[in-house]
């Protein structure tokens, strides 16, 4: 008898349904299964057989062939037992296959017969809900997951023994509905730029940059607060539309890591990748290639801490996915796109020892610094517009008791200046000031006449290149929103020359 | 035939046998036309050197002269009447220099200015008044080209128009350190570049603290501007003193690593700058008079500017401490910080750190 359920597997952030296919006939007893598989699918037959009969249900002696359609793409994940079971079972008579219809089956099963969970259900269930299926079977594990798909009735099953139960008797009410985004997106956040004491001009900084979408550099000594400036950027973007939170998540469940991010629903991510990264873990990689750091980031921060510590070569990727906004991995089955768009902070010590420009705590020479900022490859700098330095608190600034802004406070500033970008962007292929190209920056960063002069006197005293001065006039922009002024005024054009940002000489002193 | 050029390039003839043969011998000619025998009987002289002079004699160094002359470099020894007078009187005088550009003008006054290679900021404006200072009232500026004290003692030298001196610790045709490149051209403007070393030698570290006795040689006074410990500036001092020269230092604070030097100096008896138009005076040279004096700018600030000033001092102060200080929020204090460079109140030697100017 012939039987059919649906299926799916992942493939980058999206999903491809999958027919798994069981036809029981007289012939030689033997369990096949075909439709270009995996190692990992092709087991699954032993496991399967091994589960069915723990779950007391006996194969009987006869040709038990398992089809996966369509059998162009290569079936890998480990999803497949539980709708392998399925089809078997009512190819056998066992389940009615009335009942399978329009639905999705995913989940692997033990030797035991108890269902495991699975990687990468948000895509797939999403996925179905869109070709009109509307109730699915997933691990118990990942109910929560697939119930983020509205208007889908899922089925949570334990066991083997669960799910036939589910699909024979009535009884049970599918969870859909208990559970949804908004009732976790005001979860605590624990991360808040009240924390930060002084650090003035780091949180002056991380403001603007975040209000124009600039890319950010800190750097300062080690223990100045680097660190702690950056993880909490991504407290003061602003909060994730529902359609941002949904890639996200998709993003998190293919990569096997929704449950943590399940709780922080509501919060931008913020990736902070060791410096031994391979370009693999930066970019995403693998045969089946899983989003990398840079897609884990999407719409958060990416921090790279040490910076001139990171591979040259695994620095370099970023480029790309910079400008594009997202990653497209080729591999021998097809290519694979994940986005990625995040902000890049960036934070490194100004010399070897990160005690420059204190010569009583520095022992760099003047090679030895050009040596150490040299390393950081240059194309990335230029993609930096924000270059701040922190500097070690003061004990008086440590211990005061003054009450610091929230990061709520500083969002709400930051979505106001966003606000104002978006609607002079209106139209426009980019809708930030950091994205603004060199062509057009006279259109939207004009200067009048003295303030034109005033900007040829420092670009002479600082010896800066066409590229840092547009940078500044960008960032000026930027300023210029957060003070809702319609010009650049001289107060933002000189808040911007602060931040430039660094470049090879980026200590020796200018005008010699 | 430059017999004194001969003497200085025989390979295998190091500086101290040199200096061995020719206490005996007096001219390199004389040792150029001595018989084998007679070299023998030179006291302290090895059977090695024997061998290498009269190899050496076969070898051409005619050409390599000359070709000394085509890259604007001359050579200068000992037996010359135009060698550096104040050098020739030094104990351990080189026996020859290399020269591009000038030699110092024997009839100035020449004041030599040394200091640490990583100097604060407050060092390097000091070190710059001074330089030009003492260039404005027609002394000549002689040190050694490093990075740090040594670099800006020269920038102050040209800033004032005056001439200066850089004595290297390798060929004069070596730019060491390269990134002072720019330097080396402007010194070679109106001063010169000088090496006891032949050209092309490579910057070794043994060779530097033997140049530094050629640095104060050339020198009335030394001044130290700033100076750890264990120091080739303290080096120099050493040498000065031998030499029977001057020395000065600029005093500094206690327990500043790089002022310990100084201080130990003016311990031991170093004149101490405590005022650049006295220490002029005190040289001779026309200082001006407190009147005339401008160290800081009367303050004719605006209230925010003057507050801003009042906070800096020569130690450089970075914008994150000003915020804190002054209580500015970020767009005024930059606004103001770029008004007091703009009027030339301030300097910013390191991005986004301050000092005051010193006029």
């Amino acid at each position: 008898m012939y039987s059919s359920v649906i299926t799916a597997i992942v493939h980058g952030i999206c999903s491809i349904p999958v027919l798994v296919e069981a036809d029981v006939s007289d012939g030689m007893p033997m369990f096949e299964m075909v439709g270009f598989l995996a190692s990992e699918v092709k087991e699954s037959k032993e496991r399967v057989r091994t589960a069915l009969k723990n779950s007391g249900f006996r194969l009987p002696p006869k040709h038990i062939t398992v089809n996966f359609t369509p059998a162009n793409i290569r079936k890998s994940g480990s999803g497949f037992d539980l709708p392998v079971a399925m089809a078997v079972l009512v190819a056998l008579g066992e389940l009615e296959e009335q009942k399978l219809k329009d639905m999705l089956i995913i989940g692997e099963v033990g030797l035991n017969g108890k269902t495991q969970p699975v990687a990468g259900i948000l895509p797939m269930v999403s996925e179905a809900k869109e070709r009109g299926i509307t109730r699915c079977m997933v691990p118990k594990e990942n109910v929560r997951e697939a119930m983020l798909v509205s208007g889908m009735e899922v089925y949570g099953a334990d066991s083997i023994k669960m799910a036939v139960e589910i699909l024979r008797s009535d009884e049970y009410q599918p969870s859909s509905g208990i559970y949804n985004i908004e009732e976790t997106a005001h979860t605590e956040e624990i991360l808040d730029f009240a924390d930060v004491h002084g650090q003035k001009l780091g949180r002056r900084a991380c403001e603007v940059a975040v209000s124009g979408m600039h890319n950010l550099l800190l750097i300062g000594p080690p223990g100045a607060g680097k660190t702690m400036l950056a993880s909490r950027i991504s407290t003061i973007l602003p909060k994730l539309t529902e359609q941002e939170q949904m890639e996200l998540s998709k993003i998190y469940s293919v990569s096997g890591m929704f449950s943590k991010r399940e709780k922080l629903m509501g919060a931008r991510p913020f990736r902070a990748p060791h410096h031994t990264i391979t370009v693999q873990g930066l970019a995403g990689g693998g045969i089946v290639p899983k989003p990398g750091e840079i897609s884990l980031a999407h719409k958060g921060v990416l921090f790279l801490d040490e910076l001139p510590e990171f591979q040259r070569n695994s620095l370099e990727i970023l480029r790309q996915p910079m400008e594009e906004k997202k990653i497209s991995l080729v591999r021998l089955n097809g290519s694979y796109e994940y986005p990625a768009d995040f902000m890049l902070v960036a934070a490194m010590n100004p010399c070897k020892c990160g005690y420059y420009p204190d010569m009583q705590k520095c022992s760099c020479t003047k090679s030895s610094i050009e040596r150490y900022l040299g390393k950081i490859s240059k194309p990335l700098l230029d993609r930096i517009d924000i270059c701040s330095e922190a500097s070690a608190l003061s004990y008086r600034e440590l211990s005061r008791k003054k009450e610091e802004e929230t990061s709520e406070v500083i969002r709400r500033r930051v979505e106001a200046a966003q606000e104002i970008q978006r609607e002079r962007y209106r139209g426009e292929e980019f809708c930030y000031n950091s994205q603004i190209p060199a062509g057009r920056i006279q259109e939207f960063c004009g200067l009048d006449r003295r303030q034109e002069r005033n900007m040829e006197q420092i670009y002479q005293r600082l010896g800066l290149t066409a590229r840092s001065y547009h940078k500044i006039l960008k960032v000026a922009r930027t300023i210029a929103d957060m003070d809702e002024s319609n010009r650049i005024l001289d107060r933002h054009l000189n808040e911007a020359v602060c931040y430039r940002s660094m470049d090879k000489k980026y200590w020796e002193k200018a005008g010699k | 035939m430059n017999y004194a050029y001969w003497l200085s390039n025989i390979p295998g003839v190091g500086i101290r046998s040199r200096n061995r043969i020719l206490a005996t011998v007096g001219l390199a000619e004389e040792l150029y036309h001595m018989p084998e025998r007679q070299l023998r009987l030179i006291p302290g002289i090895e059977e090695k050197q024997i061998g290498a002079i009269l190899k050496s004699k076969k070898k051409d160094y005619e050409t390599s002269f000359y070709r000394l002359a085509e890259q604007g470099i001359f050579f200068v020894s000992r037996e010359e009447e135009n060698f550096p007078e104040k050098l020739r009187q030094i104990p351990d005088a080189p026996y020859s220099l290399y020269v591009k550009g000038k030699l110092p003008p024997p009839g100035r006054k020449t004041v030599a200015i040394v200091g640490a290679r990583h100097c604060s900021a407050y060092g390097q404006a000091v070190t710059e008044k001074i330089g030009k200072r003492l260039a404005e009232c027609g002394a000549v500026v002689v040190s050694g080209m490093a990075q740090g004290i040594d670099g800006e003692s020269h920038w102050g030298a040209i800033k004032g128009g005056g001439e200066t001196y850089a004595v290297l610790g390798c060929g004069v045709d070596v730019c060491y350190p390269g990134f002072h490149a720019k330097l080396y051209d402007t010194i070679l403007q109106k001063g010169g570049i000088l090496s006891e070393y032949p050209p092309q030698t490579r910057p070794l570290a043994g060779l530097f603290p033997a140049r530094n006795r050629i640095i104060s040689g050339l020198s009335d006074v030394v001044v130290v501007v700033e100076a750890k410990v264990k120091s080739g500036s303290l080096i120099t001092a050493d040498y000065a003193l031998e030499q029977g020269k001057d020395v000065y230092a600029v005093p500094g604070r206690l327990y500043d690593s790089l002022s310990e030097g100084c201080n130990s100096l003016i311990r031991q008896g170093a004149g101490i700058i405590s005022n650049v138009e006295e220490f002029l005076k005190e040289l001779e040279l026309c200082g001006l008079e407190g009147d005339e004096q401008e160290n800081f700018k009367k303050l004719l600030l605006a209230k925010d500017e003057s507050m801003v000033y009042s906070c800096l001092s020569l130690r450089p102060k970075g914008i994150e401490e000003l915020l804190e200080e002054t209580g500015f929020p970020m767009p005024q204090l930059s606004a103001i910080l770029t008004e007091l460079i703009q009027k030339e109140y301030i300097t910013e030697p390191v991005k986004n750190y301050f000092i005051k100017k010193i006029s």
